[in-house]
């Protein structure tokens, strides 16, 4: 990857829930890093995650998720950035995610799942290491 | 006229010998742990509290009685000893008939109220069947689309009898309604119905962002319930004016406190607006706070809200009766407090911060389960959290005595500082115009932004002990904390029951009542009536609330 090139990662808030706190302090961590942040606001389908981030140029999506549906809205998000050709976009999740379920979101493409209690730091350095190195 | 300490006074120059004499010799030796000691809202606190830091608080005029004006002792002159708390379990998932056993289960083991959890196309004013539903009902409560839902949830619950809270916002008067006719069905006379509904819309906007329509069609809405309930359902509690998602959303203890009571002055300046007698309606405003860790900094919240309400009703609006100086409050404690890390530590949390929520005199009390930050608690673990207050008020002693921090020059200056806090707050919220207009400026949402910000990062540096978390924090078994499990098939049920209720009812009746409400609210009138008599039709929340969209349109979050 151009070193010269900031990371670019869209902040997205899928779903119906507004618990935005997350995604909001997430959102200026990265920004405080020195990468480019996008924030989508509330409630974005799946379809219009994908749609910014290939507008955007993202290298990474960062999806926050507090409501329970992280098992129907990853998946989908993961499927439609691949079927726009991002295939070496990231996909992180942030929020309530049961253990149990985290395997399986990273068979289906997830690359993280970010657990209450992570610092952002941890983020930012996941980020750098693995920003580019898919392709 | 403020007072102004005098310099030196008798108090000041004893803590100035103390301070030459014994402590500096003994902080020359052994220095303090670190430089500056501070609150979980990152606010100084001193080494000592004396007299010197409580010569502004006058006992008559700011502390008095429980019982009496301005109340920062409590509302009731006998504190516990006459009434415990309600012990208030939030609870809610999956299907009506999911939740109808829990509820029943709690009844059985001991609660004593209900409070219902509606699941996210609830509270968004969508049917179990909308695609925007889609992976989310049943999930985060109980999923309820129409009065046949709400027939099964409250099945065999004695609406007259049970007082029941709802958790419901933005379509909050269709929940009500859908309520009072499940009642009405048990035939349940409306003038004995208490309970609460929270429908606090604008903390949405502030913090919890689950809105519908713009901010001044849906302060209508409110007032609507306000009129209502007033007129036919006067032990009724039609709003719960929450700071509890203010202060999940990062506030800190004091932008919860202010925002609050800011929120509650601005229901009641429009109440007042609508015509409404401010000793009439304000008695049924009740507040909800949380219950975060740091013990003393959230009692003395709870005692400053209710000196500053009492106040602010007597100088503002000119209320006489005392039950409109009287702020009652629903406790939580703190949601955003619990670690996935090392689950059962939050046993420990939650009991400390409803141990501070008792001591700052709550009237009713949600602790939550262990098992919370993983998903929706278990059967075992809101038992404990229930257990948890039972121990509190039948073993501890703490119930025993009134408001017993109070005299505490420590607790009593920090009440005293989040009055002079929280009124300064008011300062600038009246100055942007109002809270509705402060809304609509983005303030109140980047105080609590900047606060969240500033949280995390004293996390980050340490400052901040998170046990489990940033501190002692060890490899962990995965999986060893059983957690709830909500079917996928909710929704598939809840479908089904739609469909059977749209297919059973007279759907000329449901387009005529959702003709009426649009007609209603148009022309600005009561639109309680018709939500009704929609409700009555088995017209659905979806329906409800569309017809309402149409009228008033969709909030859109401007960008901050």
């Amino acid at each position: 990857m151009d070193q010269s090139r900031k990371i670019r990662v869209l902040v997205a808030k899928p779903g119906l829930d507004g618990h935005d706190r997350g995604a909001k302090v997430i959102a200026r961590a990265l920004r405080d890093a020195g990468m480019e942040v996008i924030y989508t606001g509330l409630r974005q389908t799946p379809e219009m995650i994908a749609a910014a981030a290939l507008q955007e140029d993202v290298d990474a999506v960062g999806v926050s998720i507090l409501s329970g549906a992280h098992n129907t809205l990853c998946p989908r998000i993961v499927e439609l950035l691949r079927e726009r050709g991002m295939d070496d976009c990231l996909v992180i999740v942030g929020g309530i995610i049961p253990q149990e379920d985290i395997p399986r979101l990273k068979e289906q493409g997830v690359s993280a799942v970010f657990l209450p209690g992570t610092s952002t730091e941890e983020i930012v350095k996941f980020l750098r290491e693995n920003v580019g190195q898919r392709a | 006229m403020p007072e102004t300490k005098e310099l030196n006074s008798p108090a000041d120059a004893s803590v100035e010998r103390w301070e030459r004499e014994t402590l500096e010799p003994v902080i020359k030796k052994r220095p303090e742990r670190r430089q500056r000691f501070e609150t979980v809202s990152l606010d100084e606190v001193n080494r000592l509290y004396t007299p010197a830091d409580v010569e502004a608080v006058d006992f008559e005029r700011d502390t008095s009685f429980p019982g009496e004006f301005p109340y920062t002792r409590g509302i009731h002159p006998t504190g516990y000893r006459g009434k415990l708390w309600t012990m208030r379990q939030f609870a809610g998932f999956g299907t009506p008939e999911e939740t109808n056993a829990r509820f029943k289960y709690l009844l059985e083991h001991g609660q004593t109220g209900l409070s219902v959890a509606y699941d996210l196309p609830t509270l968004m004013g969508y049917d179990a069947d909308s695609p925007l539903s889609e992976g989310e009902v049943g999930k985060c409560g109980v999923a309820v689309s129409s009065l046949a839902d709400m027939e099964v949830l409250f099945d065999g619950i004695p609406l007259e009898e049970v007082t029941v809270s709802q958790t419901i916002n933005a379509p909050a008067s269709v929940l009500l309604a859908m309520y009072l006719v499940v009642a009405e069905k048990q035939g349940a006379d409306f003038r004995k119905i208490s309970g609460t509904l929270q429908n606090d819309i604008l903390k949405e906007y502030i913090a919890q962002k689950e809105w519908i329509y713009p901010i001044r069609p849906a302060m209508k809405l409110v007032v609507d319930t306000f009129e209502f309930c007033t007129r036919h359902v006067p032990k009724y509690n039609p709003i719960s004016v929450s700071g509890y998602h203010i202060r999940e959303a990062g506030a800190t203890a004091l932008q919860e406190l202010a925002f609050t009571l800011r929120d509650g002055v601005e229901y009641v300046q429009w109440g007042v607006d609508a015509g409404l007698d401010v000793d009439e309606f304000v008695p049924r405003i009740s507040f909800f706070f949380n219950a975060h860790n740091d013990f003393f900094e959230e009692i003395a919240k709870y005692r400053a809200a209710r000196r500053i309400w009492s106040r602010v009703m007597r100088e503002r609006f000119n209320a006489k009766s005392e039950r409109t100086l009287q702020l009652r409050f629903h406790t939580q404690t703190a949601g955003v407090s619990l670690t996935v890390q090392q689950p059962l530590n939050n046993i420990v949390r939650v009991a400390i911060q409803a141990l501070a929520g008792v001591l700052g005199g709550t009237q009713s009390l949600h602790t939550d389960a262990y098992d919370e930050a993983l998903a929706l608690p278990t059967d075992r673990a809101a038992l404990i959290a229930l257990r948890t207050q039972q121990i509190i008020a039948e073993e501890t002693g703490v119930a025993n005595t009134v408001d017993p921090l109070g005299g505490s020059y420590f607790i009593e200056a920090l009440t005293k500082k989040m009055e002079d806090g929280a009124l300064d707050y008011f300062e600038k919220i009246d100055a942007l115009g109002g809270m509705v207009e402060a809304i609509e400026k983005g303030f109140p949402q980047r105080e609590i932004q900047e606060s969240a910000y500033q949280y995390q990062k004293a996390v980050e540096r340490g400052d901040q002990t998170i046990v489990g978390v940033n501190k002692y924090s060890m490899e962990e078994e995965q999986g060893a904390v059983p957690i709830l499990v909500i079917n996928e098939e909710v929704r598939d049920r809840q479908v089904e029951r739609l469909e059977r209720a749209k297919s059973q009812r007279d759907s000329g009746a449901v387009s005529n009542a959702l003709e009426k409400l649009k007609r209603a609210a148009a022309a600005g009138d009561n639109t309680m009536p018709a939500t009704i008599e929609a409700v009555r039709a088995y017209a659905t929340l979806g329906e409800i609330c569309d017809a309402l969209r149409d009228v008033y349109g969709l909030y859109e979050e401007p960008a901050f």
